[in-house]
């Protein structure tokens, strides 16, 4: 007991010194002594720290696909006035074009004609969208990456296009995938696609996982037994299969796949808040609470919710890679996103239909492994960093 | 004092623990030496977090190494450096010739084994005992350590036995291997006064008996001085005094030492008033838990927890509610408050409050609080001091704005004597002593009538003790406060009610004017309590439950 305490005994902080004319200061900008020592332990995870800061680099970058991998340029400017492709959709005709249809700005004749009136054009880096036609591919679709080609296999395009090599041709750098479109910039949308999925199921989950547990293990009784049978016999039906049925009936789109999978995905928290709520709920804390006459929604929220949330939290990150791999495995299995959306697990199924195009795979397997890796981690590092028994040797 | 003499068993030179916690080390214990000799019994005193507890693991070698380390020190016990062995050769010393009890019965049993495999367990591991041997032995333990009926209990589980039945079990395992020291960590600081004399009787008659010399940690100095050769007071994990029990007890030298000695909680209670008005009154009060059965649930029978209490409290009284665990006094204290469903009538300052809902009791909720046991347990860990204390003003004085809010707080917290600039920090920053203060202040800010303390000090050390004691008559006096004081403490119990009523399983045994009983009580069961709580005096068989 004595060793408990002692180990633990936390250093006292210096508090803001408050005059009792002073009004009250409410909350303190700093972290809790508890939080930083939980910010200290996730950082002593190197792993877990590296992993964290790769993964939101890598999730920032993608937040920025549209001026990285676009077929639109980010700024025109011409004749002194700038235009912004990439964001508002201008006619052919305001670049000089005959045609009242959007501007194809891949198309050389249109690059020309704003070359030739002293205009110039800011590409992104790479100057595909997860949904553009390389139509000067050398070889049929899929094509390997650019910097792989043989002359003579880039003889035709070169010729075609007056450049001296294949090191002159517009780069694919992972090569493109079996309808001629850039596998870069689909990794770059579809792990943007990927990462957003996943964060608004969970985050959706969670809130809708935490207050049904919550309910069920503040109030017990009848309310957790019925609840607890329905959520078992929620939780028996072969989900798989039904979202294949529902997701052939209904159109299947970002917001239709989100509600489907919610269906079966709010219940993973359910157990460990219960757990957590009918542990709170007899502490003498919340005792003295209902003895100050304080409202069941206040305590939990006040209260107990704080307590769940430790375990809530730690469970974030697993649930997350759980997300992204489920819709991952809906689109390999063609039920997920809209064909033609950027999908990491469409990617993959093009490299299971395409051995020859070893690239596909490759490249479909690495990121999601990496992906996941990533994920996990983050989770093992934040698991430690809310274990109170965790010392470092 | 550091006599190598060929009678000293164990001997503790310049020991240290440090706990490393993030990046700074913490000195839990600081170079303490201390001897024990053949059959002699060591009592290390002193507060919680004054190292004792971790003495006596470092010597077991059992404390949570890497972040424990030693510093400096040697514990040689019959010529051998325990810190130095290895962790298969100190298992051969752990549990035979050094055994250890702890302070929670309950969970230092496993739940899944009878008591027979548990006591085998160890004969097993350090005798090689199997069969009727071991059958033979853990007989002979149990009855050496006074189980009734010892052949029936060896297929019994530990949830079949009682607290100071357990207690014994673990005992019994410790004395398996007849060690040649026995630690006791708190043994009798989770029992009832009267299971408590039972147990130390045990112990010391063992130790005479066995001759095995006994090192016994504890923060109660009636039982050092009951029990111990000699004393050892710890402060801050150093030892401060130690020498001869009647030594240190009639001639201490240490400023703490006589500051520990001088730490009984004193004063008189409120005299009684019955002219005042009634605070609170129950008439024939139950509270009868169900028991079920079967598919359908049939109720088949009642835990009769508050079995027909009857009580009547003046204004500025202090009730004083006595009785082993399970007697139902917190219950009590509960069905009051309206916090558990009871039967029979409660009326408080004239309202009656029996059958009213959670929403139409919040009025009455202004005037009675509650203050808890465990300091540690009563406050939530992720509010500030200020929230803590004000959140019953948000509930009851929903207008107040938060300057006026402020100043309350302020001055509830004034009031239990911490200093207001401390109100935005944290329940954890806190001693038990200051966090008890906070919870008291939590029940005074909203100035209630009626306050039920449920062992406001059964948690504290006894300096501490000793304050809160003080402070809650202070606050009676000045505020006028009615009080129902629940605990299991006679001592302070004697310091504070002016009303007492004993309880045992769910009635009320005796009930009189404080002074009257402590002088002349009158059943056998309140005498037993009074013998074991003043004097640590087992009662007669039969009296008390065991």
């Amino acid at each position: 007991m004595d060793a408990r305490v002692s180990g633990i005994a936390p250093e006292t902080t210096a508090v803001a010194p408050t005059g009792l004319a002073v009004p009250p200061e409410r909350r303190r900008v700093v972290l809790s002594p508890i939080n930083r020592r939980r910010w200290q332990n996730f950082k002593r995870n190197r792993r877990g720290f590296w992993s964290l800061w790769i993964f939101l680099t890598l999730f920032v970058i993608s937040l920025f696909a549209e001026v990285i991998a676009n077929d639109k340029p980010f700024l025109i400017t011409l004749n002194g006035k700038p235009f912004f492709p990439a964001v508002v959709s201008y006619p052919e005709t305001a670049f000089g074009g005959e045609f009242e249809t959007a501007a194809d700005y891949r198309d050389p004749y249109l690059q020309k004609l704003i070359a030739d009136k002293g205009g110039s054009i800011w590409w992104p880096l790479i100057r595909y969208s997860y949904d553009t036609h390389n139509l000067d591919l050398p070889t049929p679709a899929p094509s390997p990456p650019t910097w792989r080609l043989t002359e003579a296999q880039c003889k035709a395009v070169v010729e075609r296009k007056g450049l001296k090599s294949c090191r002159d041709l517009e780069y694919n750098w992972l090569g493109s995938d079996d309808q001629t479109r850039d596998v870069v910039a689909r990794l770059i949308y579809g792990f943007r696609v990927s990462v957003l999925f996943g964060l608004i199921l969970t985050i959706i989950s969670s809130i809708i996982g935490v207050a049904a547990g919550a309910v069920q293990g503040y109030f017990g009784g009848w309310t957790d037994l019925l609840f607890q049978r329905v959520i078992e016999i929620w939780t028996s039906v072969p989900s798989l299969y039904l979202l294949l049925i529902i997701s052939s009936v209904l159109v299947p789109g970002f917001f239709v796949l989100l509600g489907i999978l919610l269906l079966f995905s709010w219940v993973s928290l359910v157990g460990l808040v219960r757990a957590e709520f009918l542990r709170g709920r007899n502490f003498e804390y919340i005792q003295a609470a209902r003895a100050l006459g304080v409202s069941n929604r206040v305590i939990m929220f006040r209260h107990l919710l704080p307590n769940a949330m430790v375990a809530t939290l730690t469970f974030l990150p697993f649930i997350l890679s759980s997300s992204v791999m489920t819709l991952t495995a809906l689109d390999f299995l063609g039920f997920g996103l809209p064909p033609g959306s950027p999908s990491l697990g469409e990617l993959l199924s093009q490299g299971k239909a395409n051995i020859q195009a070893p690239w596909l795979g490759l490249t479909g397997f690495f990121s999601v492994a990496i992906m996941l890796s990533l994920l996990i981690f983050i989770g093992e590092a934040v698991r430690d960093a809310f274990d109170p028994r965790k010392t470092f040797r | 004092m550091n006599d190598s003499n060929a009678s000293t068993l164990l001997s503790v030179d310049e020991l240290s623990v440090a706990f490393r916690h993030a990046s700074s080390e913490l000195l839990a214990v600081d170079r303490i030496s201390f001897d024990i000799k053949k059959g002699e019994t060591v009592a290390l005193v002193g507060e919680s977090g004054s190292g004792k507890s971790v003495t006596a693991l470092s010597v077991m070698k059992l404390l949570p190494y890497p972040a424990a380390s030693h510093p400096s020190g040697r514990v040689v016990f019959k010529g051998q450096e325990l810190l130095q062995l290895a962790e298969h050769q100190i298992r051969h010393v752990r549990g035979n010739d050094i055994s250890i009890i702890f302070q929670e019965p309950m969970s230092s049993l496993n739940p899944l084994h009878t008591i027979e495999r548990q006591i085998g367990e160890v004969l097993m591991l350090h005798r090689g005992l199997t069969g009727t041997a071991a059958r033979a032995r853990t007989l002979e333990l149990l009855t050496q350590v006074g189980i009734p009926d010892p052949a029936a209990r060896l297929a019994s589980y530990p949830h079949q036995l009682s607290g100071g039945q357990r207690q014994r079990v673990m005992i019994a395992m410790a004395l398996a291997n007849e060690p040649d020291l026995l630690i006791a960590d708190e043994p009798t600081t989770a029992l009832d006064v009267t299971v408590q004399a039972q147990i130390l009787k045990l112990l010391k008659d063992l130790q005479t008996k066995l001759g095995m010399a006994m090192l016994f940690i504890t923060h109660d100095l009636g039982i050092v001085r009951k029990l111990a050769d000699r004393v050892c007071v710890m402060s801050r994990g150093k030892i401060v005094e130690q020498g001869p029990v009647e030594h240190v007890y009639t001639a201490p030298e240490h400023p703490y030492t006589r500051q520990l000695l001088a730490a009984e909680p004193k004063g008189q209670p409120p005299a009684l008033n019955p002219a005042a008005p009634v605070v609170v009154s129950t008439d024939d009060l139950k509270v009868w838990f169900p028991i079920k059965r079967g598919v359908m649930r049939r109720t088949v029978g009642h835990i009769k927890a508050v079995d027909g209490v009857s009580i009547e409290l003046h204004r500025g009284e202090t009730l004083g509610v006595v009785g082993e665990s399970g007697s139902g006094k917190t219950t009590l204290g509960l069905a009051i408050l309206r916090l558990v469903s009871s039967n029979g009538p409660i009326v408080f300052l004239g309202h009656a409050l029996q059958g009213l809902r959670f929403k139409q009791m919040r009025p009455h909720r202004r005037e009675m609080q509650i203050v808890f046991q465990d300091p540690f347990g009563s406050l939530s860990p992720r509010m500030s001091v200020a929230d803590i204390v004000g959140e019953g003003l948000g509930v009851h004085h929903p207008g107040m704005t938060r300057h006026e809010c402020d100043e309350r707080v302020v001055r509830a917290l004034n009031d239990v004597g911490l200093d207001p600039e401390t109100r935005f920090r944290y329940p954890h920053e806190f001693s038990g002593g200051q966090r008890q203060r906070i919870a008291v202040a939590r029940a005074v800010v909203l100035e209630p009538t009626f306050v039920v303390l449920d062992e406001p000090t059964s948690a504290l050390d006894m300096l501490i003790q000793a304050q809160i004691v003080d402070l809650l008559r202070d606050l009676q006096r000045r505020r006028d406060l009615t009080y129902m004081f629940i605990s299991h403490d006679l001592k302070v119990v004697a310091a504070l009610a002016s009303r007492l009523i004993v309880m045992r399983d769910g009635k009320v045994v005796e009930a009189g004017a404080a002074a009257d009983v402590f002088r002349n009580p009158k059943s056998d069961y309140t005498r037993a309590l009074f013998a074991a709580a003043f004097s640590l005096e087992t009662a007669p068989e039969g009296v008390v439950s065991q």
